[in-house]
């Protein structure tokens, strides 16, 4: 297959493809877990507020003109007003009330962690433009884009950049918290149940912000357990001639430079470390599902797909990128 | 009463005025004017202009994001786009329209026949135009500003942006900044010192209290923007450390500098349109305001207040739990005076003496209507835990337009209705104006109230695209639907004007029936404003002389259920007025003031408006223009790095300085009578 | 040109002139005055500004804690005091001279201002040179050279300021009732000598309470 075949594999609605790998559609109001549960019933809440003081407001707006739609105009002094009731009930007392309410309810939701008793998982997540590098430090596991959590269990975030600001954000799980160089920042995040759901940087870090997803994988225990041990494992070494090839294809071009697998030469630290890639649900940060094709178009040409991405197109003739894919296709 | 003999007086006297203030029709006359009406609808039109053009680019973006995975744009394109939409929008287009409308409004409501500075004011006007062309200039190599508004550091910083684009952003800014005070102090010192007699601070209408509160705010807030902005040149430019981690800085003083100036100013930009909003809606309701005094000190704490808030914007920064739940508390404390201010409009409409739907007042309705969305989704991001969630969302997004249009965009266009007919003399169609009210009304809806949903449904803002499937696809092309409709409600309005300007029934003096002293003069106003100095005896001048002569009002007088006829009505009225001289429109106190010897205004006393002295005012200069051009020569020079050009721009400046301060015959009189 | 709803006069049925109003004010009065208040008031805030971002940095930054919180020599800021409170009150005394009607008090008051001010300023001139780091071995150089420059530049301001006056002053432009272009340049004066003083309790003194 050549490499223009390859590219070809990628179908045009890309992210239709995406949409399959989660769960549920991003949402706020659609929690998954406990902290995001109690935003999205304080959300709840407020909008119900909202929606009250606005039918009110609108209501005294144009209560008024129907009421004398037909009435002949007034002359003499103008209508009596009880000012006092108007401002000082209508427009302080009352809102201040209501105010105050909400912010005794944002009190309430104020905690960001649901923590039990047993010492905290902890995650180090360090945003890069515009990938997301993990790290479970205790468990010496350095992946990308994914994040995956044993559920029923509070994970303790620690968050970093290695250049410019960025956000991390599950919506399904908890809010936003800024990745800025110079500061470590904590956040937490808890799944009640299974599921993948999609994060995304949120805050503006460059060309690629708009692909800088991640993926957030929930795992009963066991699963979570196997998924570590694989992890922490260095990569398995090619099995077959072909993947053998490919290793060495892969190993003799500039990849090695900025990407680490785990049990050969490749040990830059510039791009995400590959020893699992193909274990990971996407590639190019959430930008495409992790398919053959996808990887093939991608390492061929990674500007056409994301436009100003720091990964160079590696000059490579079709059988190279062939075996190259296969390779990393190995790397389960 | 007043006999002929005094008419021959007051025609003679306003021929001599008009002699006094003419700016010569010439080139040269237009380039050295300091009228402040020609200088306010300078700034109007420019300010129309840029938000043509943060409109044209909003357009682009709504056609790239109305689908998803959209190539229409490149990445780089739309960031500039998004970045420039907000700048101008922010910058050039919301703060400088209102300015507009004060700057020619300011001295007419007071009485006053220019503004304590002209050549200040004409100095501002001619920065804001250069400063707005130096940032579009950009366009030309392809390097606009692409940080956002906000230009969050480190992104914004050498390392990850090399070229010329935020130094075009950083620069403009400061250049801007130079207009923006200038601008402030002068209509500070003009409310302050050169209101006519009678007018004391309790009587001032409520568009000035809005005014001096948004100046005083603006002189407050904008240095910490200019820190900010010098601390990024010299990091960009000399390598200093301010916003680097690594050497004792940090990314987040950015941050708070710009919102300790940024929160202030999104009140700057909607405190003058809530004074219209106070001016306008008690008009065609035929009745004084509800609670003038709550709304002025409404007005002047949201002012005060909102310079305790800005950490809202920093919620996801991890900041101590402490400070944001102080902040959170502040930005919630902060609505109440808005509260203050809904409910006066809303008890002035419920105790009308009768409803007048002209176009203004339907753009006042829909700016209450979009207040309140945009007000109450911002309480709900002033809660902190819900805003980690809704924080740079499209949620944010949804909150920002409707403030921002609902409560600038909406009154600038009822004030557009309302004063144009006072500006050109001719008066916009109401059946036009219907339109553009529906179809903007319902656009502005179409556009961004789905936003708000579409945030909660997990789409980060400032992203160039977005993958199919995710529940956005569908919202994003009613976004894009919306942004077309409200387009064309622009475009309703532009022609409009255009219309109005041709075949605009001729406006008199007050079509609306309208109660403040800009009302009393010709439409347009002669140069000199007032032939003689008024003296007001309360809050609404004309209405208060109007019940003194005729009694309380009637429909013949003041109602106006069809506006077109009204008008017809009204001119008469005032033509018979003129004629007839029986109702004079404004009460004259023995003592009122002529000045007629020269280029002369009264000077009052700061609370009182006791007559104090007469003022010099200064006859058109070229030094203003000259300054203003000198520095853009600086800024230039600054941008190209090249250090013989900025100390050759820094003394032609001087120069110009030197050149405006030099005193002449004209601004140093003899002195007169002292006593 | 119409005078429109414009009122005719009841009474006085002789328009009145100016009648018995000075044709321009000196001192708290005057526009000029206030301008250059709120002028003092703006440029006051940006000096707020520096000085709040460098107490941020140093109550937010370890490395510029570090750094921020060390002494710095006492000598020459207390003379480069010194030197403005005095010129300050020269030029204090000028103003009152001219307010007595007595230009050549002015002009004494303001020469001496302004000797005063270049010495500042040649003093400042020699501390930046005993420095051993530039504005940008790290931010709290950065921040340092900043605001001590920018208030250098002011006073460079105030002196150019000084310089029009005195230009002034000798073509006799002034007299008791109209000086108020000397009101304005002592203002801006005495505003500079106090945002010293603030640095002078911020970035010099602070370091040694906290
Ligand atoms: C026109 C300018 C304008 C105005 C007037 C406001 C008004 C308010 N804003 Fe908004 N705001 C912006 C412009 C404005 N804002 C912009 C441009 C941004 C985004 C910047 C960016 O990131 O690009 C922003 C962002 C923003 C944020 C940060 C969001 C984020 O980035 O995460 C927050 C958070 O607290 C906030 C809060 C508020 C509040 C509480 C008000 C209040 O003042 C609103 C008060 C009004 C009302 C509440 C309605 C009337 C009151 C009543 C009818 C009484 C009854 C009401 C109740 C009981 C609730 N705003
Ligand atoms: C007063 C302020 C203002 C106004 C009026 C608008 C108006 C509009 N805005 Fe904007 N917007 C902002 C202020 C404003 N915006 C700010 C501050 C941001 C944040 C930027 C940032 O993140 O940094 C923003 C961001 C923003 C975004 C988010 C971008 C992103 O995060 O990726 C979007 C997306 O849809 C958008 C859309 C629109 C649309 C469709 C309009 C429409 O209402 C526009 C309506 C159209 C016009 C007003 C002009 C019509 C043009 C014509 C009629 C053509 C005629 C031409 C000639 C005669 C030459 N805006
Ligand atoms: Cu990283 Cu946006
Ligand atoms: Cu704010």
């Amino acid at each position: 297959m050549s490499a223009h075949a390859l590219t070809a594999l990628i179908v045009a609605p890309l992210a239709a493809q995406l949409r399959v790998l989660y769960d549920r559609a991003p949402s706020v109001l659609e929690p998954a877990g406990p902290m995001a549960s109690r935003l999205a019933s304080l959300g709840w809440t407020m909008i119900a507020i909202a929606t009250v003081v606005f039918a009110v407001v609108m209501s005294l707006l144009l209560y008024p003109l129907w009421r004398d739609r037909n009435a002949p105009p007034v002359d003499g002094p103008p209508r009596e007003v009880n000012e006092r009731a108007w401002i000082l009930y209508g427009g302080t007392a009352v809102p201040a009330l209501i105010l105050a309410g909400i912010f005794v309810l944002t009190l309430g939701a104020y905690r960001r962690s649901t923590l039990d008793g047993r010492p905290p998982l902890t995650i180090e997540v360090i945003g890069h433009q515009w990938w997301w590098e993990v790290r479970y430090p205790d468990q010496q596991i350095r992946t990308a884009d994914e994040v995956h959590l044993p559920v029923g269990r509070a994970v303790k975030i620690l968050l970093r950049s290695d250049d410019v600001i960025h956000s991390f954000w599950v919506p399904n799980l908890a809010g936003k918290t800024d990745a800025i160089p110079g500061v470590t920042n904590t956040t937490w995040l808890q799944a009640d149940a299974p599921g993948t759901w999609r994060g995304a940087c949120a805050e503006y870090c460059g060309v690629q912000h708009a692909h800088m997803a991640l993926s957030v994988v929930a795992q009963a225990d066991g699963d979570f357990a196997r998924w570590m041990e694989n992890e922490r494992a260095t990569s398995a070494p090619p099995s077959d001639s072909a993947t053998l090839q490919g290793e060495h294809a892969f190993l003799g071009t500039q990849c090695v430079y900025c990407h680490t697998v785990r049990g050969t030469q490749a040990q830059g630290r510039v791009g995400p470390d590959l020893t699992h890639i193909a274990s990971r649900l996407t590639i190019a940060s959430g930008t495409l599902p992790n398919t053959r094709g996808n990887l093939a178009g991608w390492i061929a040409n990674p500007d056409r797909l994301k436009p100003g991405t720091r990964m160079p197109a590696v000059p490579l003739d079709a059988a190279r990128l062939e075996a190259i894919v296969t390779y990393l296709e190995s790397l389960k | 009463m007043a006999g002929t003999v005094e008419r021959v007086e007051i025609r003679s006297l306003a021929a001599r005025l008009d002699e006094t203030w003419r700016t010569p029709a010439s080139l040269y006359g237009k380039l050295t004017t300091v009228d402040h009406k020609t200088i306010g609808l300078r700034y109007l039109a420019t300010a129309f202009a840029f938000l043509l053009l943060g409109g044209l680019q909003a357009g682009a973006m709504r056609a790239q994001l109305a689908r998803p995975e959209s190539r229409l744009l490149s990445p780089e394109a739309y960031d500039q786009l998004f970045s420039m939409h907000g700048t101008t929008m922010i910058f050039w287009y919301a703060s400088p329209v209102l300015s507009g409308f004060s700057n020619y409004l300011v001295p007419l409501m007071l009485g006053a026949r220019d503004m304590a500075f002209p050549r200040l004011n004409a100095f501002s006007y001619w920065t804001f135009l250069l400063s707005g062309l130096f940032i579009y200039s950009s366009a030309l190599g392809g390097v606009m500003p692409h940080g956002g508004w906000f230009a969050y550091v480190p992104y914004t910083n050498a390392q990850y942006s090399p070229q010329l684009n935020m130094d075009f952003y950083a620069l403009a800014l400061l250049f801007l900044t130079i207009s923006t005070t200038a601008g402030a102090i002068n209509f500070i010192v003009t409310i302050l010192k050169t209101r006519c007699p009678g007018m004391s601070v309790s009587r001032m209408p409520l568009l000035m209290w809005s005014t001096l509160t948004t100046s005083v705010s603006m002189v407050f807030a904008m240095p910490a923007l200019t820190a900010a902005l010098i601390f990024l040149e010299l990091d960009r430019r000399f390598g200093t450390h301010f916003y680097d981690p690594i050497r004792g800085g940090s990314p987040l003083l950015w941050q708070h500098l710009f919102w300790v100036f940024g929160h202030p100013w999104v009140y700057i930009v909607v405190l003058p349109a809530t004074g219209m909003a106070s001016m306008i809606i008690p008009t065609f309701c035929r009745r004084p305001i509800v609670g003038h005094v709550y709304v002025a000190l409404a007005t002047v704490s949201t002012g005060i207040f909102g310079f305790g808030v800005w950490a809202h914007h920093m919620f996801a920064t991890g900041m101590p739990a402490l400070s944001t739940a102080f902040f959170s508390a502040a930005s919630m404390g902060v609505s109440i005076p808005s509260g203050i201010q809904i409910f006066a409009w809303l008890a002035t409409i419920w105790a009308a003496r009768r409803h007048v739907l002209a176009t203004p007042m339907l753009f006042m309705l829909g700016f209450i209507c979009l207040f309140v969305i945009g007000g109450v989704s911002g309480v709900m991001t002033a809660s902190v835990p819900f805003d980690w969630q809704a924080t740079d969302t499209y949620f944010v997004v949804a909150h920002l337009h409707y403030v921002l249009i609902g409560i600038n965009l909406f009154p600038v266009l009822a004030g557009f209705y309302f004063w144009l007919p006072k500006m050109t003399g001719r008066m916009l169609s109401e059946r036009l104006g219907r339109w553009n009210f529906w179809v903007l009304f319902v656009g502005v809806n179409l556009t961004f109230f789905p936003m708000h949903v579409v945030g909660l449904r997990g789409m980060p803002r400032r992203v160039y695209t977005y993958p199919a499937g995710m529940g956005w696809d569908w919202l994003n092309m009613a976004e894009s639907i919306g942004a077309l409709v409200t387009v064309t409600g622009v475009l309703l309005f532009i022609i409009n004007v255009l219309w109005s300007a041709r075949r605009g029934a001729l406006a008199p003096a007050n079509p609306w029936g309208a109660a403040t002293l800009e009302w009393s003069t010709s439409s347009p106003p002669p140069e000199y404003n007032f032939t003689v100095i008024p003296t007001v005896r309360g809050r609404d001048p004309l209405w208060e002389v109007h019940d003194a002569l005729l009694g309380p009002a009637g429909e013949d007088d003041l109602a106006l259920a069809d506006p077109t006829r009204a008008t017809a009505r009204s001119a008469e009225h005032s033509d018979h007025r003129r004629d007839g001289a029986t109702v004079p429109a404004i009460v004259t106190l023995p003592g009122w003031r002529v000045l007629d010897e020269g280029k002369e205004t009264l000077e009052s006393t700061l609370l009182d408006a006791d007559p104090q002295a007469v003022l010099r005012m200064p006859e058109g200069s070229l030094w203003p223009l000259i300054l203003a051009l000198a520095l853009t020569g600086l800024f230039a020079a600054l941008l190209f790095k090249a250090p013989v050009w900025t100390a050759i721009a820094v003394l032609v400046t001087l120069g110009a300085i030197a050149g405006w301060l030099w005193p002449t015959a004209v601004t140093f009189p003899p002195p007169r009578s002292v006593a | 040109m119409s005078t429109a709803a414009y009122s005719e006069p009841r009474e006085p049925r002789e328009p009145a002139r100016a009648g018995a109003l000075p044709i321009r004010l000196t001192g708290t009065r005057s526009p000029g005055w206030w301008g250059m208040v709120f002028l003092c008031a703006t440029e006051g805030m940006l000096f707020a500004s520096f000085i709040g971002a460098y107490f941020f940095l140093r109550g937010s930054v370890e490395a510029f804690g570090a750094e921020g919180g060390k002494y710095v020599p006492l000598t020459r800021p207390l003379i480069m005091t010194a030197l403005l409170l005095s010129s300050s009150v020269a030029a204090w005394w000028g103003e009152a001279g001219i307010e007595g009607g007595d230009d050549r008090r002015l002009r004494i008051g303001l020469a001496v201002t302004f000797a005063l001010g270049v010495a500042f300023l040649l003093v400042q001139a020699t501390e930046y040179a005993s420095r051993e780091t530039g504005a940008t071995t790290s931010a709290y150089d950065s921040l340092f050279i900043t605001i001590t420059g920018f208030h250098g530049a002011h006073v460079a301001g105030g002196l150019l300021m000084n310089l029009y006056v005195q230009a002034r002053t000798w073509l006799g432009h002034f007299d008791a009732e109209r000086h108020d272009a000397v009101s304005n340049a002592v203002l801006y004066w005495h505003f500079v000598d106090g945002v010293w003083l603030v640095i002078l309790a911020a970035l010099y003194l602070s370091p040694r309470l906290f």
